[in-house]
């Protein structure tokens, strides 16, 4: 049997709670330390424990980190999904079964099956108050021996899982070789498939998006975070407080320079961001589907008030409560007109760690610049996934604090208003109490119908006047979002994704012969190279994770003219994007009219 | 000879009174919203407050366009139902050098704003919080608010039928730092407490009755100023005295309760008939069951807590305003991020 070298995916199948995510991410940056370009997709439940948890990890030699959904080698330890587990696996997958369990031999019918006694080995271990959870890393030891990680690289590991402790990775190291041992003695090698030494990471680095954007936030000097716990978006909130701590600078004093504030639900978390904005500090929130519905009220105040925030909203699948750790591109909709009433919310769309950083980062420019709520729009499998990436560049752009109504800035414009045009952008200098001091300046800011002066109008030209202004001011944003990133291609069809659909879409056009151009968008919204890319091809496929082409639909109401051209194809079920399914969708048979 | 024109008294700012106004009121004549205005107004001036440190927050409602008729030079965020304690809070801790003074209503934050209402009191932000209280929405047309009382009628003779709310009752079981109630038509109770409340760090809470002329001040009615001069009883007369003040009324020895605030000034209680310690939770509790129990509505300092901890001192946070920060104090010093990078490398 030929060797199939660092080209296949790893499938572990636990019930949730149990430890196993520790001994996942052992072999994960086992293979990383090897040299491999090793990505992982952790499909969890809504739940504390019990319920299935499945990880996969990826090694391929274009070190692609898209979703496989096909995986080579199995380890069904989940005797809740053992079954499922078995039926979905393709003929010839290796399977590390454990035998005390007596399942069928039927079940292995057409796989390769290794069966490990992991109840009876586990007995071995020495420390017998550690031993439930020190017993998943007998499965490591077993997957290092079969394929060919070496030992010494699972403890290089461990020393990163647990730095500075290694008695703690002694303990862990004794099970593995438990493992390990085993399968030396009593294992026969019936698969293909093995590891070995690569030169794919160079200087990369392991990180998951949320915590991208979190260093982002940082970096862009948020100073005011007001959230509220929901997943996927929980670990943004979270790195920001761990990291904001440590590399934030106090004042002389001693005193900290930032607060963090866990507010009772969303409604408030959105209150809080948006009094901090209006006061003048840079301030954020993060949220995910649920919360953004919640937010709705507030937002379309800060829209209409011109108040500055940084909104992230990390999506899941909806509607409703819908899949809370299963990843979509849902909220697009809702976002881009979110509240009532004409409104026309910024949007930016981070397809990779260094992204969200960057993105993230310059959000608070965007929103102090344009006077508006800023939504960042990423998702659950690119801010929860840990993703191998270049090291974050220092960000290499000063804070733009944008148009601030000094008392000089007042007396220079003899006609300032809060909510006047007086550059003919749509954008108005906006007061920052305690800082505009000027005895004009005192107004009351409402969401109220309000004039040039900020005060109460119910006039029906004001009114429209004013809402022509937002949407000139917002329009004019494109010139500040990030652009489009266009690769063309050598067919006549143009294809269009965003976020992390971009992953799948570059591992599929690597493997197609006759390319498709593709358009990635950053942002909205649309910058003039959209149309552009869509008048320059007879037929433009929108590639997204939402049922009803959301961003489809958003394209066609911006471009009526081109709107015939636009046709969607769209996954909703809630797993990262795979590869497979962008290229099936390029297929012309394949593709879904509108 | 003629007499120079006579100047308007002024106040340790050298301001007069009349540069503390707003805007012209648009409450229905005879409103107790207008008084409240006033009285924020005079103690405003009196305490020689400059009214640019002062943010003015609301949410909707009558009681929440009041922001506009008082101190016209602070500026004010009128935000959305029932939201004024989350803006209040995000503009606070972007600012703590100025003093947010939140303006409420009962449904604004009794119904819709009532999760709010309770997590600021958990919070303790420095601010005033107030709530003029008529137990009717005004701008809707006179539907029962949560604070209206079972046995109070509405205009047309009908009764709530769901039990009301004693938002003191509440705050004192929240663990509220400052708990005060007044009536609008008592100035000379509720400037005192205003004035105390401004100077308290933490957040204060003012549960003002302020009777509704249009919808909610007829005979039957609790909210009334008929009702409220009768019902309501006070145990305390209150009296402010800033840290420059020399006591201008003599109290004899175990005539009165005394308070120091954080910022020296002291508010004096001087005890009438009936007595009770503002400083001990469970005393207050008692007096407010007491007089509710005989449907009596007390008046005055509740409550007041001065070992609590206010939201920016908890936090840590710095006492400059991080509005003002610039890019120099926010972002971290070039090398962190190589550093936080090699924390990611495997």
């Amino acid at each position: 049997m030929n060797p199939v070298v660092n080209d296949f995916s790893i499938r572990i199948a636990t019930p949730n709670g149990t430890g196993s995510q520790t001994s996942n991410i052992v072999i994960q940056r086992a293979l990383i330390q090897m040299g491999l370009i090793a990505s992982s997709k952790n499909l969890f439940p809504s739940n504390i424990a019990g319920l299935p948890t499945w990880f996969q990890i990826r090694v391929s030699p274009g070190g692609w980190q898209t979703m496989n959904p096909q995986w080579q080698v199995l380890l069904p330890l989940n005797q809740a999904t053992i079954g499922r587990d078995l039926r979905e696996s393709a003929p010839n997958t290796a399977v590390i079964e454990n035998s005390d369990w007596k399942t069928a031999d039927s079940e292995f019918k057409g796989l390769c099956r290794y069966s490990v006694p992991f109840d009876q080995l586990a007995r071995k271990i020495t420390n017998a108050k550690l031993r439930p959870r020190l017993k998943n890393l007998i499965y490591v030891g077993v997957v290092a021996q079969l394929f060919d990680i070496p030992m010494e690289t699972i403890r290089g590991s461990l020393q990163t899982v647990f730095p500075g402790k290694e008695a703690v990775v002694d303990l862990n190291m004794e099970a593995a070789q438990i493992g390990f041992d085993f399968a030396a003695e009593n294992l026969t090698k019936q698969d293909p498939w093995k590891f070995a030494p690569a030169d794919q990471v160079g200087d990369q680095i392991l990180l998951d998006g949320n915590e991208a954007a979190a260093l982002g936030a940082i970096w862009g000097g948020v100073s005011v975070m007001a959230w509220y716990p929901i997943t996927p978006a929980s670990s943004l909130a979270e790195a920001v407080e761990k990291h904001i701590g440590r590399c934030r600078e106090n004042d002389p004093e001693g005193r900290k320079r930032f607060v963090v504030i866990q507010a009772e639900d969303e409604l408030a978390a959105i209150g809080i961001a948006l009094g901090a904005g209006w006061a003048g500090a840079r301030s954020m929130t993060s949220t995910s589907g649920p919360g953004i519905s919640l937010m709705a009220e507030n937002l379309g105040l800060g829209y209409f008030a011109e108040i500055p925030t940084v909104v992230y909203d990390i999506q899941r699948v909806g509607p409703s409560t819908g899949l809370p750790t299963r990843t979509q591109q849902s909220d697009v909709l809702q976002v881009a007109f979110h509240s009532h009433g004409d409104t026309r919310f910024p949007f930016l769309l981070p397809a990779s760690p260094i992204e969200s950083f960057q993105f993230s980062c310059q959000a608070y420019d965007l929103a102090e610049k344009y006077q508006v709520p800023v939504l960042f729009l990423s998702d659950l499998d690119l801010g929860m996934n840990s993703w191998m990436s270049d090291p974050i560049p220092e960000p290499d752009t000063d804070f733009n604090r944008g148009k601030i109504a000094t008392d000089e800035v007042i007396a220079r414009l003899d006609n300032w208003g809060r909510y006047r045009d007086v550059d003919g952008d749509g954008i108005p200098y906006r007061t920052i109490p305690g800082v505009t001091l000027h005895p004009d300046a005192a107004h009351l800011t409402r969401g109220s119908g309000h004039d040039e002066d900020a005060e109460y109008s119910e006039s029906p030209e004001v009114y429209s006047q004013n809402l022509d202004r937002l949407a000139r001011k917002i329009d004019g944003m494109v010139v500040d979002l990030p652009a489009p990133i266009r690769q063309d291609g050598d067919t006549t069809l143009g294809v269009i994704a965003y976020g992390t659909t971009d992953m799948a879409m570059q591992e599929a056009l690597d493997s197609l012969e006759r390319k498709p151009s593709y358009l990635r968008l950053r942002s909205f919204p649309f910058h003039p190279e959209v149309e552009s890319f869509i008048d320059d091809h007879e037929q433009v496929l929108v590639i997204e994770q939402n049922q009803q082409g959301q961003m489809a639909q958003l394209l066609r109401m911006n471009f009526p003219q081109l709107a015939a051209r636009i046709q969607s194809a769209t996954y909703y079920g809630g797993l990262p994007l795979s590869a497979g399914f962008v290229k099936d969708s390029i297929e012309p048979s394949r593709r879904v009219e509108a | 000879m003629n007499e120079a024109p006579k100047k308007p008294a002024t106040n340790a700012l050298g301001l007069a009174k009349s540069d503390y106004k707003g805007g012209p009121s648009t409450m229905c004549k005879g409103c107790g919203h207008d008084r409240i205005s006033e009285a924020v107004i005079q103690a405003s001036y009196d305490l020689g407050i400059d009214a640019q440190n002062i943010l003015k927050m609301s949410g909707i409602g009558c009681s929440s366009k009041t922001p506009a008729y008082f101190l016209g030079n602070a500026m004010g965020l009128n935000s959305t139902h029932g939201r004024m304690p989350s803006f209040a809070t995000g503009a606070h801790v972007a600012n703590t050098t100025m003093s947010p003074i939140g303006v409420s209503g009962d449904g604004d934050s009794a119904s819709i704003g009532m999760g709010q209402f309770v997590h600021i009191l958990r919070r303790n932000p420095k601010m005033v919080y107030i709530i003029e209280n008529n137990g009717v929405y005004g701008l809707t047309k006179g539907q029962f608010s949560a604070t209206a009382d079972r046995k109070s009628p509405s205009k047309r003779g009908e009764f709530p039928r769901e039990a009301s709310i004693d938002l003191c009752g509440l705050a004192l079981e929240l663990g509220a730092a400052f708990i005060g109630r007044s009536f609008s038509g008592d100035k000379k109770q509720l400037v005192p407490l205003l004035k105390a409340a401004l100077s308290f760090d933490g957040l204060a809470f003012l549960d003002v009755i302020s009777p509704c002329v249009t919808f909610n001040n007829h005979e039957g009615s609790t909210k009334s100023y008929t009702h409220q001069k009768e019902m309501g009883v006070t145990f305390h007369d209150p009296h402010y005295v800033s840290p420059q003040d020399q006591i201008d009324i003599e109290y004899s020895e175990g005539d009165l309760h005394e308070v120091t605030l954080h910022d020296g000034s002291r508010l004096l209680l001087r005890k009438l008939e009936r007595d009770f310690d503002p400083t001990d939770r469970t005393d207050s509790f008692a007096a407010l069951q007491g007089t509710r129990n005989k449907g009596e509505i007390l008046t005055g300092l509740i409550h007041i807590d001065m070992e609590a901890e206010s939201l920016a001192t908890n936090a840590g946070m710095t006492n400059d305003s991080l509005a003002s920060l610039m890019q120099g104090d926010l972002r971290p010093a070039a090398g962190v991020l190589d550093k936080i990078n090699d924390g990611f490398r495997i």
